[in-house]
């Protein structure tokens, strides 16, 4: 599908890997973890991105509506992998696992492969990895988004993803910082978008 | 209308040069087609100047056909300054695995250069 990129030499990581709860830096407890598919998950992550504040969309998503947040994302759950960060409610130790006592989901990230035939993919080594990560504006700028994307990457290395390019807004230079944070190289021409890549351990 | 409409040889430039037809019909707009030179792309600049060729007269639709050599996003501004368009039409971007709308740096230089209308199909 897409032409090869560039990815830096050195193999950034290691990871942490999900699951894991973290405290933000306004003190609340965030649990990071990854779903076996994302349809178990998928009416949370709806909503979640239904309560997204449109005028932080980049680059044309998450779509508005909740038809269209459902359509997009089960166009692109197959094969993909998904991290889901939850807000625990406070105080509350629960020993039932059903789905209301998580918490709601307030961050998302997830890689979908650059892939013709996803179902297809023997190795996952093969293939070059798109990412994109979403946070709930009220759960911003508290370190979040740093811990889910560590999280995400301890992830695909797990199952033994090598490869992965994200594109970012060229004015985003918060969002540039984090990835370059994390270990990620400007890669490819620059236009409107930057394009970025990290090669994983 | 005066149109110009600018193709490089991807499926969004076949995508782009469709719907310019179509409206063309639609409303009888003057049309022409500048085909760029951009050896990365799927069609060469010929196999790209054939296609136009082609779908012109399976739509029974009249227009100017030129090649435009050199660095694209300049050639094709170069020209739609130099003729007397109203609107310069080009494709509207990609989308990537995510769905991220994604515009190369064509399209940049054209937004940021041309003096005319510029419409993005997508």
């Amino acid at each position: 599908m897409g032409r090869a990129r560039l990815y830096p030499d050195e193999p950034s990581g290691p990871f942490p890997s999900p699951p894991s709860t973290i405290e933000d830096r306004e003190g609340r407890d965030i649990e990071i973890r990854a779903p076996g598919e994302l349809t178990t998950d998928l009416d949370a992550v709806v909503e979640m991105y239904d309560q997204f504040d449109p005028t932080d969309r980049a680059q044309g998503i998450p779509p508005t509506g909740e038809d269209r947040i459902r359509n997009w994302l089960e166009t692109i759950a197959d094969e993909s992998v998904n991290v889901i960060a939850h807000h625990k409610p406070d105080g509350d130790i629960d020993v039932d696992s059903s789905a209301d006592s998580d918490g709601e989901v307030i961050a998302h990230a997830m890689l979908v492969p650059d892939a013709d035939d996803p179902a297809a993919i023997e190795d996952n080594g093969d293939i070059e990895w798109e990412l994109a990560i979403f946070v709930l504006q009220d759960y911003q700028q508290a370190g979040i988004g740093t811990h889910l994307l560590k999280h995400l990457l301890g992830h695909a290395s797990d199952v033994g993803i090598e490869r992965v390019w994200l594109t970012v807004e060229r004015w985003n230079n918060p969002a540039i910082a984090l990835y370059e944070r994390v270990g990620f190289e400007a890669s490819g021409t620059e236009s409107f978008e930057q394009e970025m890549s990290i090669r994983l351990e | 209308m005066n149109v110009l409409v600018g193709l490089g040889g991807s499926d969004e430039s076949i995508k782009t040069l469709r719907q310019t037809i179509d409206r063309t019909q639609d409303v009888g707009d003057d049309l022409t087609i500048a085909v760029l030179e951009k050896p990365e792309s799927k069609r060469s600049q010929d196999e790209m100047y054939e296609e136009a060729t082609d779908l012109l007269s399976e739509a029974g639709v009249d227009a100017d056909l030129v090649r435009l050599e050199g660095d694209p996003g300049s050639a094709l501004v170069d020209h739609a300054e130099q003729g007397e368009f109203d609107q310069l039409v080009i494709g509207g971007g990609t989308l990537s695995p995510m769905g991220k709308i994604q515009l190369g740096p064509i399209t940049e230089f054209v937004l940021l250069n041309a003096p005319t209308t510029v419409k993005l199909v997508r």
